[in-house]
């Protein structure tokens, strides 16, 4: 099989499955599981079977055809699409386990919607990690907003309703408003949206413009959660916990990460923007993001709502590496978008598990539940060791390299942010874990034990890989220093 | 015998000549048959001049054999071919899926007639874009008037008769202004071909005359395609008419005043006078971003599903005057493929509406909370069409807003302001789509559907048809984007 044609198969792949589940669903509850963890599985076999062709240096490309003239839908896998490519289709099994646990212990309804969308939003995920093109990533990008509304709004009462209108209403708006303009003025401009290694732009626009459309393109990828444009997040926590696990702490948050790390990379180029003094106050608005979301965060009383916000100033750690413009600092970018992934889906499998065995939902409710669920609040704790950066977690690693890159660039605002808010994040995870090991139980509490096999069986495993990527990071760094080989021989 | 070089004529004459046999038909479904294979061989008509054309061909004929300027001719270029696509397109469409909402709107010893009259309104608006004569036009536009005029008024709604009345008033008053200004017009030259005139009407001694007619034929035809704030009578016109009627018309009656209008300005007056780029387009313009922001403005708090989606026809027309106004190619094109593009999402989305109103009496958006729960298929064929619509990418409405926004990039100081509107508007687009997708998908029931499940398989089949064709032509645009680039081309180079 190339590896031209394993891009189409990628995006075919999901597609199937979904097709295949709506059929399936139809006969029978195991069958259509079934299906979901077969083309899971499949869709890992054909993404990380890219991988060596990737090491050897090729960049498999395909082109689909042609919107306008000089517009295209082009497919071109390179290593930070490749890395966001792996990342969520690896996860996307495990979490396919969890959410067969989850779902039917909490006797979700509708279940065929919700596994056909998720696949539906797989698909559109590898569009967006693949794409070749600024055309074919938007087009990518509102697919995956338009298949997750349904995952969001799937409890269908009218709380979640209008949550769920929130969560629509800033992606389209955001990305209409503003992503799209950013897009046509790159091709009136520069003629092509093509991602190109070094970038597009350089030589067509200068000054305060630059400034201008990068803040177009920042703030119209709405899935980055920068703020103002971050509340759509807290709001898509009313969705079922796999939906929040996979797609609000991996594939659709990473996507806006990513996108903004490729705009950088590609369309402006690393070092056209680090000349330009009009882009500088991206690493400010980054920061103020990451303090403010930490702030918020203290204060939130309800766990997923907690992990949102912490989410919201995870994202900006990777906007902000962007931003700092140097090797280094991109590589932690990308280094973070793993490390996050792997920590945030272990504290929300756990959130999930806490809610599917006790029912609780909220912090305070947490004192004491170590004893009865000492697997998930091992998992919960290794993940928020990771948000927080403490060795031996994946976390340690991104914020070595953050900060490395960060003092490349004797940026003070970027090293001051890491370091302040890594205290804002211990302040609001170390009490959760202490309160869950080490406080007594309201005596007359309810008597439960752990959470469903395959749920406790998803949770370890992904936070053993929190641990695990601490110790085996060598192969994404690897990939990912090929962005700068170019620059550096 | 090789019909191919009278193509241009049959695409008149088989309509015209076929109403008044239809109106014999009288047992049951008989006139419906009839008029369905018309309106089809129009289509197929229109079809093969459009793809001889986008190779490069160019259709001329005279009628009887008399040459121009003194016989009657016939003329079929990319700008005129894109506009027969969109009107035997949304003709065919309507009649062959409409057959069951028909029966259920206008009693069967009516009905003969009622086909009768949709033909007729066929051939007027095809002759319309076929005729290379402004007299002729005048005619045709008369002839399509007063068939809709009836083809409206033709339902069970009362309300239609008020509303018609109106749209027959400014109808005809629109109608007059473009004759007054063809008449000056013939006064100073002394012909009434096109081609003719554009020769003739740059040597004309006093220019004062000239400047008048220009003034009256831009208003009367802006009256007639709804430009905003000439739009009143449309609303209650598409609102209360039959439901096929709303989909053949929103499709295609306001687009063939809007190419008369860009025709007559860009062929006769364009190529002629220094003065007439800036005076089209510092008339238009205000009125294009008005009507694009006010229309969507108001669809936004529509009650009514059809009311509404009038009003959002009000504010794309707008889009359509807008990208005319740039008097660019790119801006031409933009225009061109919106006329194209807006006809396929807004005649999908009053198909699918036809659809609920065969389960709905009543069409208060309201009204029809939960219908997705009874209908799941017309209401994702209706999400799809609306969000064409809106331009969300992978449909057609994507690219001529992508086309609209790169044209006004070029417009020198103000385009942030352009684009600004242009974007504003959509998102206003985006919220009354997503009103009318939220009260279907996930509002409760507030009435029971009349009967439940799906609309009849053939209006569902042909609903989902055009619904993919809006996807269909925003991943693959090229044949409607050839021709308006063509048509374009054409109208920019009478403007050097």
């Amino acid at each position: 099989m190339s590896a031209d044609n394993a891009i189409v198969l990628a995006l075919c792949v999901p597609l199937a499955t979904a097709a295949g589940i709506q059929v399936a669903g139809r006969i029978s509850d195991n069958l259509r599981e079934a299906v979901t963890l077969v083309g899971a599985v499949t869709l890992a076999w054909v993404v990380w079977g890219m991988l060596p062709a990737l090491f050897a240096g090729e960049r498999p490309a395909v082109m689909l055809g042609e919107l306008l003239p000089g517009v295209a839908l082009a497919f071109e896998v390179e290593p930070l699409g490749m890395l966001f490519a792996a990342l969520a289709s690896g996860l996307w099994i495990i979490n396919s386990v969890y959410s067969i646990g989850y779902m039917r212990a909490n006797q979700e309804r509708k279940q065929t919607r919700f596994y056909t969308c998720f696949a539906l939003a797989l698909a559109a995920t590898m569009g967006i990690a693949f794409s070749g093109n600024l055309i074919t990533l938007f087009l990518c990008y509102e697919i995956l907003t338009l298949s997750t509304y349904p995952l969001v709004s799937h409890k269908g009462d009218e709380h979640t309703v209008r949550s769920a209108r929130v969560y629509l209403g800033i992606l389209l708006c955001t990305s209409i408003g503003l992503f799209l303009p950013a897009i046509i003025w790159t091709y009136h401009v520069a003629g092509t949206g093509d991602f190109t290694l070094g970038g597009i732009l350089e030589g067509h626009i200068d000054g305060a413009d630059i400034g201008l459309l990068l803040a177009l393109f920042v703030f119209g990828v709405g899935k980055a959660a920068v703020m103002p444009v971050h509340r759509w997040l807290p709001s898509a926590m009313v969705a079922p916990t796999p939906v929040s696990a996979l797609l609000h702490a991996v594939a659709v948050v990473k996507a806006g990460v990513f996108s903004i790390a490729k705009i950088i990379v590609y369309v402006f180029g690393v070092d056209f923007l680090f000349a330009a003094p009009s882009a500088n106050w991206l690493v400010f608005i980054a920061a103020f993001t990451i303090l403010a979301a930490s702030l918020v965060a203290l204060r939130q009383q309800n766990i997923k709502r907690l992990l949102a916000y912490s989410t919201v100033a995870q994202l900006s750690y990777v906007v902000m590496a962007a931003a700092v413009l140097k090797p280094l600092a991109e590589i932690g970018a990308a280094i973070h978008m793993v490390a996050h992934a792997f920590g945030k889906i272990t504290l929300f499998f756990a959130a999930g598990a806490i809610y599917t065995a006790a029912k609780k939902t909220e912090i305070h409710q947490l004192r004491g539940i170590g004893k009865r669920m000492p697997w998930t609040m091992a998992a919960f704790t290794i993940g928020a060791l990771s948000m927080i950066g403490v060795p031996p977690t994946a976390g340690f690693v991104s914020k070595w390299y953050i900060l490395a890159g960060a003092f490349q660039a004797d940026n003070l605002v970027a090293i001051f942010t890491i370091i302040a808010s890594t205290v804002l994040n211990a302040m609001y995870f170390l009490p959760i874990i202490f309160m869950a090991w080490f406080a007594k139980e309201p005596s007359g509490s309810k008597d439960h034990g752990e959470a469903p096999l395959l749920v406790v069986l998803a949770l370890c495993l992904t936070a053993t890989l929190t641990l695990g990527f601490f110790f085996f990071n060598g192969p994404v760094i690897e990939l990912e220093a090929q962005l700068f080989q170019g620059a550096t021989q | 015998m090789d019909l191919t070089p009278h193509l241009p004529a049959l695409q008149v004459i088989v309509p015209m000549l076929s109403a008044p046999l239809i109106v014999l038909l009288k047992p049951r479904g008989l006139a419906w048959a009839g008029a369905t294979a018309v309106a089809l061989l129009s289509f197929a008509v229109a079809l093969n001049m459009a793809i001889a054309i986008s190779d490069g061909a160019h259709y001329r004929y005279d009628m009887g054999g008399w040459a121009a300027p003194y016989g009657i001719e016939l003329s079929v270029g990319a700008f005129s071919s894109l506009i027969l696509l969109i009107v035997t397109g949304a003709a065919a469409t309507a009649l062959l899926a409409g057959r069951a909402s028909i029966d259920s709107q206008i009693e069967p010893d009516r009905q003969p007639m009622f086909y009768a009259a949709w033909l007729l309104a066929l051939a007027g608006l095809a002759g319309i874009a076929v005729s290379a004569d402004a007299f002729n036009i005048f005619v045709f536009m008369e002839i399509s008037s007063l068939a809709s005029y009836v083809l409206i008024a033709g339902g069970p709604n009362r309300r239609a008769l008020p509303a018609v009345f109106k749209y027959l008033v400014m109808g005809t008053i629109g109608a007059t202004f473009y004759l007054i200004g063809v008449g000056l017009v013939y006064m100073m030259t002394g012909t009434l071909n096109l081609a003719d005139m554009e020769a003739r009407v740059g040597a004309v001694d006093d220019i004062n005359p000239i400047l008048v007619a220009a003034g009256f034929i831009t208003i009367g035809l802006a009256l007639k395609a709804a430009v905003f704030p000439l739009h009143v009578w449309l609303p209650n016109a598409y609102t209360h008419s039959p439901h096929m009627v709303t989909v053949f018309l929103a499709a295609c009656a306001t687009k063939v005043a809007i190419y008369v209008l860009i025709r007559f300005d860009f062929f006769v007056f364009q190529s002629n006078f220094d003065w007439h780029g800036s005076h089209f387009s510092s008339f238009l313009m205000p009125l294009g971003l008005l009507g694009i922001l006010v229309a969507s403005a108001v669809a936004m708090f529509e009650g009514h599903i059809k009311r509404l989606l009038a009003m959002s026809s009000v504010a794309q027309i707008g889009y359509i005057i807008l990208g005319a106004s740039f008097v660019t190619q790119d801006g031409l094109t933009a225009s061109a493929a919106h006329l194209f593009n807006h006809a396929l999402a807004k005649g999908g989305l009053f198909l699918a509406i036809a659809a609920l109103a065969c389960h709905y009496d009543d069409l208060r958006l309201d009204r029809l909370a939960g219908a997705a729960r009874s209908m799941p298929w017309t209401s994702a064929a209706l999400a799809i069409c609306g969000f064409s619509l809106v331009g969300v990418p992978g449909t057609a409405g994507f690219i001529s807003k992508w086309l609209l926004i790169d044209a006004a990039l070029d417009q020198g100081p103000f385009a942030w302001l352009l684009v600004l509107i242009i974007l504003a508007s959509s998102l206003m687009a985006l919220a009354y789509v997503w009103r009318i997708v939220e009260t279907l998908y996930k509002k409760p029931a507030v009435v029971q559907p009349s009967s439940a499940g799906e609309a009849p398989l053939e209006l569902l089949l042909i609903t989902w048809l055009i619904a993919l064709a809006n996807i269909g032509f925003g991943l693959f645009p090229q044949f409607p984007l050839n021709l308006a680039s063509a048509a374009a081309e054409l109208l920019m180079g009478h403007a050097l």
